[in-house]
This record gives structure tokens, sequence and C-alpha cells, in this order.
């Protein structure tokens, strides 16, 4: 393995190895059976999620899509930490954070299906939603955190990318500035290995991805990122810093990329299945149950209705999405603009009510 | 009523705006202590405060980027662009996110920010600052381009543009900011974004033309009328979208048409408005319809910036050629 996710347990935050054992005194809310649960249940459930939507997607009933497996501790952890008065501003594969934030599966669908409603979300009015262009958030966040300072009411702007990211020029400008004009923003990196088919050892020359911080005068940690209790905790603190006026930070969250990078992608292009095989090992799911058995009365039978519910819970949204009429044409007009020049009205005219 | 330059009533428009609305803050480079390389935001950062009239580190990108997240968030940021050669690395977020934000979230998120870049040539900058590249960001649906061409249009559509709950570009023809003054009331009205303007009547031919170019179409109009023909002057004004009812009616009344650009010709918005008159008054129309723009080549360096830029002359022979047709 090479580049960051060689670091020891001594170099980046971890309280769960692989194998569940707590290494360390654990934070306050990691004691909680019901705040473990809640996140347990959110990657199960984000995991069950995931599945559907790949069979969606094989079956012609959605687009093409970006699975999260493998990396639901990191989205889920980092959002779990957040408040509601805080902004979130996700990559394309944080399904998992933005289901906690409260974007419901029904819209997440519809996202990946091709309908623009599914970023009209109900829940969170605030959040960004999915970013495409890669790295392209960041800036963002930082014009979000810049308003949340002016509103003064403590909120904070994190946004989440990849490790691919952290190669573009809009995410070292952006860093760039919440550094110079002390903005409170969070910028995650999910750092699952694979640019697509680019490995972190080849995106870089950094050890770390967090160092780039450094250069900007920025906090930057590294977590282990398959750990949701080391995500949230690390999320946690850099909040606490930017509530406090004390500015923004930079977390690197180690991962791996258990999927490919969409189903329009076939990994085993440009990466062997025995590397995948090692890093299921690690993968953030098992270590979590593994502590809820040994430290909070797991059992087979929470378990069993968990996977369940998260099962039914998937299937009931994805019969509503598919249940879903498109959106008339004229819609592709409707908000292009808030009051629409005569051409556009006209055009929206023409396609009438289909 | 006092007589200002350009710069001074963009100035004055950019101060009305802080002081009417809280939520307008300025940002670009060096456009607080230093008041910005043309003087634009000159005392501004004075008078309401490092915290609205920011100086951002050097990064265009970032630049337009914030102004997507603050805006979504509820500022109006006015954001500058120090010239528009350097826009094109904030083109990314204008296209993928300023300009589809409404759309892409169904109107849940929106993009009130406005874009303020100096363009176009004359002023024998060095390379890299005398662009025209309108037409590229006339291209993005979602977006408003808006040019002035005088002191009072500059006020009233900047003030506008800041009010404007979508995303502007405000592109200021540079050679303008200091060459002319005009009478600028304090509490003028803001004009209407998405209008040409009619800046005056005549028989037989329009000439469309936008931002500097409208000095040189002015000074060839006159020639013209000297000779006895009657030509109808339009500031196209709005780049994006194009008022068209106001140039077809125009052209269905005189029958021809000069369009002038500074811009190169090759998918120039010339070409744009002259599809647009053959679509729609073909049978109006008594001549082929001609465009005087830069040549299709680079923007050459200043010693040979006199010979691209079309002028007075260019345009008057262009009308000739028209008027001759038979």
């Amino acid at each position: 393995m090479t580049g960051s996710a060689a670091l020891s347990p001594s170099e980046c935050g971890v309280f769960l190895d692989a194998e569940g054992k707590v290494l360390r005194d654990l934070p306050d809310f990691a004691l909680d059976s019901e705040t473990l649960v809640a996140l347990y249940s959110m990657m199960v459930t984000t995991r069950a999620f995931d599945a559907k939507a790949i069979a969606l997607q094989r079956t012609g009933r959605l687009g093409t899509y970006a699975s999260s497996l493998g990396q639901e501790a990191i989205s889920v952890g980092v959002a779990s930490a957040l408040s509601e008065a805080d902004v979130f501003l996700p990559s394309f594969r944080e399904h998992g954070g933005q289901l906690w934030r409260g974007v419901t599966m029904q819209e997440l669908f519809l996202y990946w299906g091709g309908d623009e409603r599914g970023n009209d979300f109900a829940g969170p009015r605030h959040d960004f939603p999915i970013c495409i262009p890669v790295a392209s958030q960041f800036p963002h966040a930082a014009g979000v955190a810049l308003g949340l300072l002016h509103q003064g009411a403590g909120g904070v702007a994190v946004a989440i990318g990849g490790d691919g990211a952290t190669s573009k020029g809009d995410f070292y400008e952006a860093l760039n500035v919440i550094g110079a004009w002390n903005l409170p923003a969070v910028f995650v990196i999910s750092n699952n290995q694979w640019a697509i088919s680019m490995p972190r050892a080849e995106q870089t020359r950094a050890k770390t991805l967090a160092q780039k911080a450094d250069a900007v005068g920025l906090p930057g940690e590294v977590v282990d990122g398959n750990d949701v209790i080391a995500v949230r905790d690390a999320t946690r603190q850099a909040l606490e810093r930017a509530r406090a006026g004390q500015g923004g930070t930079l977390i690197e969250c180690l991962s791996y990329r258990l999927s490919d990078h969409t189903t329009a992608d076939d990994a085993s292009r440009y990466r062997d299945d025995a590397e995948v095989s090692r890093h299921w090992k690690a993968e953030p799911l098992v270590r979590l149950r593994a502590h809820l058995v040994a430290a909070h009365g797991w059992s087979k039978e929470d378990e069993e209705s968990l996977l369940r519910e998260s099962r039914s819970e998937t299937e009931t949204a994805a019969e509503r999405y598919l249940a879903t009429p498109p959106q008339p044409a004229r819609a592709m007009f409707e908000h292009l603009y808030a009051t629409a020049p005569p051409e556009i009205a006209a055009l929206a005219q023409e396609m009438g009510d289909d | 009523m006092t007589d200002l330059t350009m710069i001074d009533a963009i100035r004055r428009a950019l101060s009305r705006a802080l002081e009417e609305d809280p939520d307008v803050i300025l940002f670009g480079e060096d456009i607080g202590i230093d008041g910005g390389v043309f003087r634009a935001t000159d005392g501004l950062m004075q008078r309401f405060g490092a915290a609205r009239v920011r100086d951002t580190p050097l990064a265009e990108t970032v630049i337009a980027g914030m102004a997507i997240g603050a805006a979504a968030q509820g500022l109006r940021p006015v954001a500058e662009i120090q010239f528009m050669g350097f826009l094109y690395s904030a083109i990314d977020q204008l296209a993928n996110h300023a300009a589809r934000l409404r759309n892409r979230t169904r109107g849940r998120l929106t993009c009130p920010m406005v874009l303020r870049a100096p363009y176009g040539g004359g002023v024998r900058a060095p390379e890299h600052h005398s662009e025209s590249m309108e037409a590229m960001l006339a291209h993005i649906p979602g977006l408003r381009v808006v040019v002035p061409s005088s002191p009072a249009r500059a006020y009233g559509l900047l003030l506008t543009a800041i009010r404007d709950p979508d995303p502007v570009v405000f592109l200021e023809p540079k050679r303008l900011y200091r060459a002319l003054k005009e009478p600028v009331s304090e509490d003028a009205d803001a004009l209407p974004v998405d209008k040409a303007h009619l800046v005056h009547e005549g028989r037989d031919l329009t000439i469309i033309a936008w931002g500097a170019m409208l000095a040189d179409a002015r000074t060839a109009a006159e020639t013209l009328t000297g000779r006895g023909v009657s030509p109808e002057l339009i500031d196209l004004s709005s780049l994006k979208p194009i008022d068209r009812q106001t140039i077809r009616a125009s052209v269905r009344k005189t029958g021809r048409c000069v369009i002038v650009h500074e811009a190169p010709l090759t998918a120039g918005l010339g070409a744009e408005i002259a599809a647009d008159l053959a679509e729609h008054c073909l049978t109006s129309l008594l001549a082929p319809v001609i465009r005087v723009t830069g040549y299709d080549t680079v923007m050459p360096y200043a010693r040979l910036e006199d010979r691209y830029m079309p002028d007075a002359a260019r345009i008057v022979a262009a009308v000739q050629q028209v008027m001759e047709f038979a």
C-alpha cells in the first residue's frame, strides 16, 4: 500500500481497529449506545441504498451511479457531527451524509435517475446538491462560509471531495482563502486511493493529502476514514474551532473504493482483485458491528431487524421513485431565471404540458 | 445631477448598493485599500469596512466560486475580475454552477451575484488585458451578460444587475472609463437589464453596437448623416438575453443592418444577430447584413491595436457597401 494509507495508527486518528478493538479512550458521544446504533444503522442503510441503486442501474432504471461502498463511514461520520445551521456541500459519493442530513432516498434516486427535482430536497434547504465537477464545490464552501460569517449565527460550511480533488487548483485556492480570511469552513478529503484509474501514489508526491493544509497555514489531520468514530470526532473538533472563530481545518479520511468508480467503470482494467480483497478486511461496517456486539449488546436479532428495515426502506423509496412521472418538457426552461426572458418563456409555452 | 465619468458612475452605483442593502458585499483583487486598479472601488473599503469590501487572494476561480456560495447563502456579492483576460479561469464556475444553480435545484438555491470585469481594447494595455470574450459568456444558458456604453447606462444597469435575482456578468468597456462625462443623477432609476436601447432613430439602416464600439458607431452615424444617410443606432446593452424584438422591429423598418463588435468575427455575437434577422426579417431586408468586427486573430499587442479595432471609417465603409447594394 502507498501514500497516506501506509500511516500507522499513531500518525492517524483512529479509535476502532479493523476488528473493532478499541485502541484508545473513546470520545463521549461514542460511549452512548443510541448514538453508535444510529451511526451504524445509517451506514447499513447507505449500503442497502447503494446496492439498490446499482441494481436499478443494471436493469436500466437508473442513470450512471457512483457507489459509496466502503466509504460509508466518512460522510455519515461528518454529517452526524453537523448541526442544522451548518451547510453541507457534498461531492458525488456522500449518499450516507446526505441521508443523515435529511435528504430522502427517493430524492437521491430521482437525482441519479436524471431528474433535477432530486436536488430540490425538502430536508436541509441550504445544503448544496451533489457536485460533479471535481473540487469545484470547495470555492462554494468558502463563499457559504463567508455568508455564514455575515449571518453571525455560528454556522460552518463543510465540504467533502475525493483524493483526486486535491490535485485541482479549485481545492487549493479555496483552502487558501478560508485560511487567509479565517472563514468558518471544514474541508474533508474522502481519500479512497483512486481517482478513477489513477492511484493515490501517482497523484502527488505528498506523503499525506492533509499536509496540503500546511501550505496555507491551516491544521490538517489524517484520520482512519473507515472508523466512523474517528471521522465524527475529528469533524466535531474542527467544527468547534470554526465556531470559536479559530478558522478552518482540512481532514483527510483514509478509506478505499471497494466499488468501481461508477457503474460506467470497470476497475478490473487497472487494479488487482487481490488489492480490493485485502481492503475488504478493513471496511467500516464490520468493525463498528463488532464493537456494538462486544460493548453494547448488539444481537443477531438487532442486526437482522436492521437489515430488514433498511432493505424495506430502500425498496419503498425505489418504488416511489419509479412511480414518479418525469417532469413535463417545459420544466427544462422553468427554473433557468427567476423571471424568464421572452424567448425562454416562449420556448416553455411551445413545449406545452407533455 | 453631476457630470460623471463611467468609472465614477460605477463607483457611485456600488456605493449606493452597499448603502441600500446590507447583504451587498464586494470582493476582488486590490479592490480594498487600493480601490481597484481602475479605482472603481476607491474609498469604498474605508467607508463600508473591510468586512464588506474585501481584498481576495489572487485567485480568479475562487473569486467566482465564492460569489456563488455567498449568493446561495443570501448575500448579494459583487465580485471583480481585474481584467477580462483573466476571466477564463472563472468560466468553469460560471458555466457549471452560477448559471445552473437555480435550474438544478428547481429554484431551491439561487445565485444573485454580479461578476464585474473591465473588457475590450483601446487603452494600450499589456497582452491578456484587452480581450472581448463576450460571446463565450453569452453562449451560457442561465447567465445575463450586460455591457454599458455610457456613464448613465453604467450606473443604472449596475444597480439593476446587483438587484437581479440571477447571476449577471457586467462587462465594463475600459476604453470608456474616463473617455466621457455625462450627467448622472444620484437617485437615477435602475435601468432594465434585458433591453436594447434605441440611441437615435433613422430611416435607412440600423447600426447595432455595444460597449466602446458605440462611440465609434456614433461618430460614423454623424459622418453618414452629413452624407445624407439616415442611420438608426441601437445599443445592444444586454448581450444575454438579446432583445430580439427591438432589433427586429428596427430592421423591419430600415431594411438594412450593420453590426459592430470588437471581438473576432467567427462565432461572435454578430453572427447570432445576423442569423436571427435572416430567420425573422428576410422579406424586409434590402441588403445583406454586414458585420464590422475585430479580425479572426489574437488581439495584437499595443502597437498594432488600432489596426485591429473597428473604427468609424470601417463602419462608414460597411454602411456605404450596404447602401449601394442593388
